[in-house]
């Protein structure tokens, strides 16, 4: 493949490279949220409100395991200014095996009605149990004090090694490990067993002159997010409802709730608000049900908002982990096995990441004999949510930590050592499929040839080194370009914008138009303006919706064409569309002057009507992405605080289209795994329950604990995308736990098996290393 | 809940004595609102005592200074003398909160919240400063280190508010200084603050000390054994050992989210040694 592969560092003025055809796309255009955000004029989850609102509150388990005998909300009922109360009677129960693959997640509806609303038992501290609404907030949380609910408390169990042991409480009493062959006839916490690879691996490790072994484990994390979950639910009395929320994916959002409330779909209209931070934890649902349900029953709008403890008990997290890791290697270097087994949380419900980490774990590295075992792992927590490259920093933090101490046995170069066993294109996968063009080779040799790395240490400090992969997807994808009367145009999609897509969707459409960027209004389209989308995650948007949106202008071309072709009265074949104007082509050409795209509009009514263009598609052919990232740290010997003191990303991100947010990704995915390998973690008190949720005592980074991260942006061009897009949002997030646990190691000589490395932890090991 | 804005310390007395103890005195409320809204306290009254001029000034006094209990951390930074003399003392008020937080807190609520982690207080005690209590019955003066009888609990009775705290006259070559441990770098709360303040003779010889220990006991500590291993000697390292194991044998932690037992007492004689070299240095300077 003639691949067009470069290097662009992060300097402000590179507004094109080597983009001399290209006139938007690779330049740092201001955005189209810009002014709305800092304004203040933005409207977020809980900015809208409707006449006659009422305030929803849930009633939260505090219990992280118990039967719930009964509730009754007769007492809170007949509180004056009490609309409506919803429990588990409230929702239709789901049928065993509802599955339906949602993002990167997979969507089990049984579990899903109990996870919005819980049923037989309260599974986790702060589970919902019964909501509420009211005329004002202080009534509606007046109203919870009232509801009666008798629980039968029952052992509960939070670590996922101790889920697995034989005398565990049994979160589900009929969960029967998926996975196993033969089946167990006892039923345990594993939902279930994966696993991956190819050869042999005691072959390969009959191989090897070096053999490590490690085992790991992290504790589970939040997603963050400043902006709580938040909703606004209206319920007509003909069974039309209309919700408004802060979600990546308000299609994906009605099919969930409709399903939930026993629907039909298209009743139902959803409109996404600006999102202040997703990262994969707003790809699910939780208010928005009970909303709806609470909107039902009291035909009143209904507003619901969760405080930031709410978030915490209640949403998201990142799992928990335990894993091992043994790879072998040869004198020279070359990796001869690599086995892993991960075993994850899931939270009380069943679909942890294990499979993507699995597959990631060893994605870097050209494995004749490979084998990662995953296990999906039940315990009384929240169900985990998606977080940012689900799963994939968590094996590749075991793997890459595992790497670092082989490169160190064997006297190599870490970035030499992880060269010689990079993968490259036409190599199989260590999970399956053959890779077509990556940039796995050319992050690691632009980490090694830039000033970060060959820049030489202080005295005390370390520096480390770790390379992840993210899959990337493409989905379901709907645009719309509606032609104004001056030719300006208006461009709709369905995705909500979390990491800039109204921009690059916009500078897409103006390049392959040929028109001035600000004549494109982009804007994200209520459920009922398009057709289906796939929500915003798994890094999809600007490559599927930039298919959507070069499909869609091609279709707007094609039309303005024919009008030109009919106004000109030649054949279709004797008009293109050059720098946005239609010109007679072929012999015909010079015979009649350009029609712009303003001329075309301003006659369209005479030349057949208005002019729509529009395309749909499930994309394929999304572009994985390689990263590797340097970080250099300092230790606090006597207070074990470890300082970042430089941080370099570096990425293949296919094509940037606009540089600018494509380093906003890379800088934010380095910085969450900062708080995620230094200080993030939930800390359970010994009945379960969550002793730190809130920002004060759940440690993510603040700005003066980052250093400025400099970004490097690889481009091997994904030619399954018109501007060769791969996804860049979620691999930056996969490197950077393992990388500063390798500098961590480099500076001490202490290699850390646990995440986080936070204080005490690090002077603990300190004091005991001697 | 009422809110009220006497102009007078009287008229504070007054209101704070009729509402027989269920009233909360609002400084900054950069507690108190948060508590408010938490719906930790619900207080029949809220007494603002901005509005009384004693507690938003800063003066001289017996060649210290009389700091208003309401005065901020962004106004002690200001002061043109102030930070000469206490650099310890504003700097550990500076630590508490946000820049925008600190337009708000002072020093007096950040003592009488009466958090055992809170970053004035161990600064104040070793500056040995005075607190000025009006009150139903007259005024009194309270040493700091006396005020706080528990987490959120003091010795301030029914009507007392802190008016004013006194920061005393410094001696030549005095210096102070605070430290705390936070995981972060800021916007936290500390796992262990230390405040050491010392004064030197002529010859280097140091002639008085005080260390305030925060976040390791119920209260914020006057830690006189480790002041002791000071005085009388040139505060050179063998003298800061036996200080910092002072320091540690003076903590009562408890394990808690934010920190082990172990990790808090190891860390406090940390930082006591290293707020007792940054204060020698300033005693030098001065």
């Amino acid at each position: 493949m003639a691949a067009v592969e470069k290097i662009i560092e992060n300097r402000i003025d590179d507004k094109t490279t080597d983009s001399k055809a290209l006139k938007w796309v690779g330049t740092r255009a201001p955005r189209p949220d810009g002014v709305d955000k800092v304004t203040g004029r933005a409207k977020f989850g809980a900015d809208t409100h409707l006449p006659n609102m009422l305030i929803g509150k849930v009633l939260r388990s505090p219990h992280a395991h118990a039967r719930i005998l009964s509730i009754d909300p007769s007492a809170a009922l007949a509180l004056p200014g009490v609309k409506a109360v919803v429990t588990r009677d409230d929702f239709p129960d789901q049928p065993a095996g509802a599955v339906q693959p949602a993002g990167e997640m997979i969507i089990n509806y049984r579990d899903m009605t109990r996870n919005i609303m819980a049923r037989e038992k309260a599974l986790y501290e702060g589970h919902a149990v019964a909501a509420v609404a009211a005329v004002s907030d202080r009534v509606a949380g007046q109203a919870l004090t009232l509801i009666k609910v008798d629980y039968e408390v029952l052992p509960h169990v939070i670590d996922v090694d101790e889920a697995m042991g034989a005398d565990a409480p049994l979160i589900q009493e009929d969960l029967i490990t998926e996975g196993m062959d033969p089946a167990p006839e006892k039923p345990s916490n594993i939902a279930k067993r994966v696993e991956f690879g190819h050869g042999d691996i005691e072959t390969g490790f009959s191989q090897a002159q070096v053999v490590i072994e490690r085992e790991f484990k992290t504790r589970p994390v939040h997603q963050g997010y400043i902006e709580p979950h938040a909703c606004l639910a209206s319920f007509s009395e003909d069974g039309q409802a209309d919700l408004w929320c802060s979600t990546q994916g308000h299609y994906v959002a009605r099919g969930h709730c409709a399903t939930l409330l026993g629907m039909d779909v298209s009743k139902l209209r959803v409109t996404s608000s600006e999102i202040g931070g997703g990262f994969g934890g707003k790809t699910v649902v939780y208010l928005e049900p009970v909303a709806l349900a609470l909107s039902r029953k009291a035909c009143q709008p209904v507003k619901m908002v969760m405080t930031r403890d709410e978030v915490f008990r209640a949403s998201g997290p990142a799992c928990g982990t335990s894993m091992q890791v043994r790879i072998g290697a040869t004198r020279e270097g070359k990796i001869t096995a690599g086995d892993a087994t991960l075993k994850f949380q899931a939270g009380a419900f069943a679909g942890s990441p294990v499979p993507a980490a699995a597959m990631c774990a060893f994605a870097p590295y050209d494995l004749e004999h490979v084998r990662s075992v995953g296990y999906d792992v039940l315990v009384n927590r929240p169900k985990v949510a998606a977080y940012r490259a689900p799963g994939a920093p968590l094996g590749e933090y075991a793997v890459e930590s595992v790497i670092d101490e082989l490169a160190k046995a064997l006297e190599l170069d870490p970035i030499e050592f992880r060269l010689l066993n990079a993968v490259r294109e036409g190599v199989d996968s260590s999970y399956g499929p053959k890779f077509g063009p990556i940039g796995c080779i050319q992050t690691l040799e632009a980490a090694r040839d830039h000033d970060h790395y060959q820049t030489p240490l202080g005295s005390g400090q370390g520096r480390g080194v770790a390379t992840g992969y993210w899959f990337n997807i493409g989905g379901q994808t709907s645009a719309t370009l509606n032609l104004s009367e001056d030719g300006s145009v208006a461009l709709v999609v369905g995705t909500p914008d979390i990491g800039g897509s109204r921009a690059s969707l916009a500078m897409m459409t103006a390049e392959t138009l040929g028109i001035e960027l600000d004549k494109v209004r982009p804007l994200v389209g209520d459920t009922s303006a398009l057709g289906y989308n796939m929500l915003t995650g798994g890094s999809r948007v600007t490559f599927a919706g930039g298919i959507a949106v070069v499909g869609a202008a091609e279709d707007l071309i094609r039309q303005l064409c024919e009008r030109a072709a009919l106004t000109w009265d030649l054949p279709l074949d004797d008009v293109e569309w050059i720098e946005g104007e239609a010109r007679p082509a072929n012999g015909r050409a010079g015979s009649e002057a350009p029609m712009s795209m303003a001329e075309i509009a301003k006659d369209m009514a005479k030349s057949g009507g208005p002019i729509v263009g529009r395309h749909s598609t499930n994309a394929q052919g999304a572009g994985p992405s390689f990263g590797t990232h340097v970080v250099d740290v300092d230790v606090d010997r006597e207070t074990g605080r470890v300082s970042v003191t430089r941080y370099t990303v570096v990425q293949d991100a296919g094509k940037a289209i606009h540089p600018g947010y494509v380093e906003g990704q890379y800088q934010g995915g380095a910085v969450q795994g900062i708080g995620w390998a230094l200080n993030e973690e939930y800390i359970y008190d010994e009945k379960g329950k969550i002793e730190n949720a809130g920002f004060l005592d759940y440690r993510v980074p603040v700005c003066s604990d980052v250093p400025m991260i400099d970004t490097v942006i690889v481009e091997v061009p994904n030619p399954e995308h018109p501007y060769g897009v791969r996804g860049v949002g979620e691999t930056p997030i996969v490197p950077p736990l393992a990388a500063i646990s390798n500098a961590v190691e480099n500076a001490l000589g202490i290699r850390f098996t646990e995440l986080p490395m936070s204080p005490p932890r690090v002077l603990a090991a300190i004091e005991q290393a001697g | 809940m009422r809110y009220e804005v006497p102009e007078t310390v009287d008229a504070a007395v007054a209101l704070l004595a009729a509402a027989n103890g269920s009233a909360r005195i609002l400084a900054g409320g950069t507690d108190l609102l948060v508590q408010l809204r938490a719906g930790l306290v619900e207080p029949d009254v809220v007494v603002d005592i901005k509005k009384i001029s004693q507690t938003r000034q800063v003066t001289a006094q017996d060649g210290g200074f009389r700091v208003g209990a309401a005065v901020t951390g962004a106004e002690l930074d200001e002061h043109p003398d102030l930070k000469k003399n206490w650099p310890g003392v504003v700097e550990a008020a500076e630590l508490i909160g946000s820049t925008q937080v600190q337009g708000r807190a002072t020093m007096g609520g950040n003592l009488c919240n009466a958090s055992p982690a809170a970053d004035s207080v161990p600064a104040l005690i070793a500056a040995a400063a005075t607190c000025q209590i009006a009150g139903p019955d007259g005024e009194r003066t309270v040493p700091v280190e006396s005020i706080c009888t528990g987490p959120g609990k003091t010795i301030l009775g029914t009507g007392e508010f802190v008016v004013s705290l006194i920061l005393p006259a410094r001696p030549p070559h005095s210096g102070d200084a605070y430290l705390r441990f936070i995981p972060r770098t800021e916007m936290d709360i500390a796992v262990v603050g230390v405040g050491v303040s010392l004064t030197l003779d002529g010859a280097g010889q140091c002639i008085a000390a005080r260390v305030g220990l925060g976040a390791v006991a119920a209260t914020a500590l006057l830690v006189t054994e480790a002041a002791d291993a000071l005085v009388g000697t040139a505060v050179d390292e063998g003298a800061v050992e036996k200080m910092q194991q002072a320091v540690r044998a003076a903590c009562r932690p408890i394990d808690d989210k934010r920190g082990t037992i172990a990790y808090r007492t190891q860390v406090s004689g940390v930082l006591a040694g290293r707020a007792c070299r940054i204060a020698l240095e300033r005693a030098g300077e001065h």
